[in-house]
């Protein structure tokens, strides 16, 4: 059955996919210069950590890491309620002129990827931001794309996608789940 | 459950524990926004809020227009001494007429105790109480707990004393509510003409001697005296007052420990206060001014909920 729980990336594929991806950055930006890593909250900042590491594992060179909270971007604020917690953003470099890959566990409808967008703004005019995602399950609703996909996969009506990350949730895996069924 | 702290934010008296907390928890990440080069984000974008003040008050107003602004709303400003208030309208009226413009919320202060529940249970606007009378201001009071636990990482078993004119005090009354739902120890120290009669039922310890006061605790909240006060027979004198209960260096060099040491504003320097305890190490005076703008901040977001009625299109959000 196609709505049945499965099993889309193990720990031990998820790591492989998390250096995969990290190799295609470093191949996307010519090297490691001006690189800053930015993680969406939550699931997106682990992931970017997890990049940075492996990037300084193969690489020379200090990559910077930084964490962003797109929850006061929302274009849904007038409607949705109560209130989303609010995460905390952290750039901890200057990012004019650099190149910024924003990075998110799962690319869905684009929106979040918008707000980010839009908050980076704020911050500065980087020379480039490109988009690493784990999981890309299709279902844009804005014209938005991935530079960077850890797996493809096609998720039918009635099914989610679950990611999971050690330090929040206590293991690696990516789910393909039924919706409203708690893994 | 729209909104976790219901349509108005009138007191911290009938707040949970775990509603204050979710406040300054949400205060956290607003800090930040402060610190940007664009101090903006487009939460509140196409809110209106006005902020209607009847009582003299710049650090506050300013405070709430600087929280506005950086989240994107539109505020405007109404003193009353130059107002239609001024003519004769009732609050009521005054708050209705507003409303039929289409506002979103409504920032009061006012000189009269329960003014802002009045005005919360009669429009459907959020209200958000910036002091009524000697009852509470509630902003200021999650500002100081913000402060403190900042300071010290946990409010949960730290002594704060509150320190002055208690009984005319609205922030005192915060302050006590607040940090006694967040499990910290609360005592109060003034000359008894300016404590309320009933301090003994609040739950407090009571110090007579602001000596014993600081070898007590471990922040000071001391209060404004406010001046008019000494016309109405409730001290001989300043002087006396800052020789009796005045803080100085020299009364907190007597003890070993750090004591931190909070005002809300307006300073009557070498009254309650002297400048070098003021300005000296242990003051978070205007920590607490930077904290004001991030709770306010919180605040209204918290507030402003969100119309789930209309949420069919924003289903997808949360979602993978």
């Amino acid at each position: 059955m196609p709505t049945r729980t499965s099993t889309l990336l193990d720990a031990r594929a998820m790591a492989r996919t998390i250096r995969r991806m990290a190799d295609e950055i470093v191949e996307l930006n010519e090297g490691t210069d001006d690189l800053v890593i930015v993680g969406i909250q939550r699931r997106g900042v682990p992931l970017a950590q997890r990049l940075v590491a492996a990037i300084g594992e193969r690489e020379k060179g200090h990559v910077h890491q930084g964490a962003l909270d797109i929850t006061l971007y929302r274009d849904d604020l007038q409607t949705v309620g109560p209130r989303p917690v609010v995460g905390s953003t952290d750039l901890p470099v200057d990012i004019d002129g650099k190149v910024v890959v924003v990075v998110d566990d799962v690319l869905y409808t684009g929106r979040t990827v918008r707000a980010a967008l839009d908050e980076l703004a704020d911050f500065g005019r980087p020379r480039r931001i490109a988009l690493a995602v784990l999981i890309d399950r299709g279902g844009r609703e804005l014209p938005i794309h991935a530079d960077v996909v850890g797996k493809t996969v096609t998720v039918e009506s009635g099914q989610r996608v679950d990611v999971m990350v050690e330090e929040l949730d206590g293991k690696d895996a990516v789910i393909l789940a039924r919706k409203g069924e708690e893994e | 459950m729209t909104a976790p702290l219901g349509k108005d934010l009138l007191g911290l008296e009938s707040l949970s524990g775990d509603q204050i907390r979710l406040i300054l928890d949400t205060a956290e990440p607003f800090k930040e926004i402060s610190e940007r080069a664009i101090k903006k984000v487009p939460t509140l974008r196409g809110a209106t809020i006005v902020n209607l003040f009847f009582e003299a008050s710049t650090r506050t107003r300013v405070s709430f227009e600087f929280a506005e602004k950086r989240l994107s709303a539109d505020s405007v400003n109404i003193a009353a001494s130059n107002s239609s208030v001024s003519k004769g309208e009732t609050l009521v009226d005054t708050a209705r007429n507003l409303e039929a413009m289409r506002i979103d919320m409504v920032v009061i202060r006012h000189g009269a105790s329960g003014a802002a529940q009045f005005l919360a249970e009669r429009i459907e606007s959020n209200v958000i109480n910036a002091g009524d009378g000697t009852h509470e201001h509630p902003t200021q009071g999650l500002l100081d707990l913000l402060t403190l636990r900042d300071h010290f990482k946990r409010l949960d078993g730290i002594k704060v004393c509150i320190c002055g004119d208690v009984l005319h005090s609205r922030v005192a009354r915060s302050n006590i509510w607040g940090l006694k739902k967040m499990g910290a120890i609360v005592g109060v120290c003034g000359p008894r003409s300016l404590l309320p009669n009933a301090i003994d039922d609040m739950g407090v310890t009571v110090f007579n001697r602001i000596e014993e006061a600081i070898e007590w605790a471990d922040a000071l909240n001391i209060l404004r005296l406010q001046l008019e006060r000494m016309q109405g027979g409730y001290i001989p004198s300043l002087r006396e007052y800052n020789r009796v209960f005045g803080v100085t260096r020299e009364r907190l060099d007597r003890v070993k420990r750090d004591v931190l040491i909070l005002h809300p504003g307006p300073m009557n320097r070498g009254v309650e206060i002297d400048s070098d305890v003021a300005d000296g190490p242990f003051s978070v005076i205007l920590d607490q001014v930077t904290n004001g703008v991030a709770v306010r901040m919180a605040v209204l977001y918290l507030l402003s909920g969100g119309k789930p009625e209309l949420a069919e299109a924003a289903k997808k959000g949360g979602e993978r």
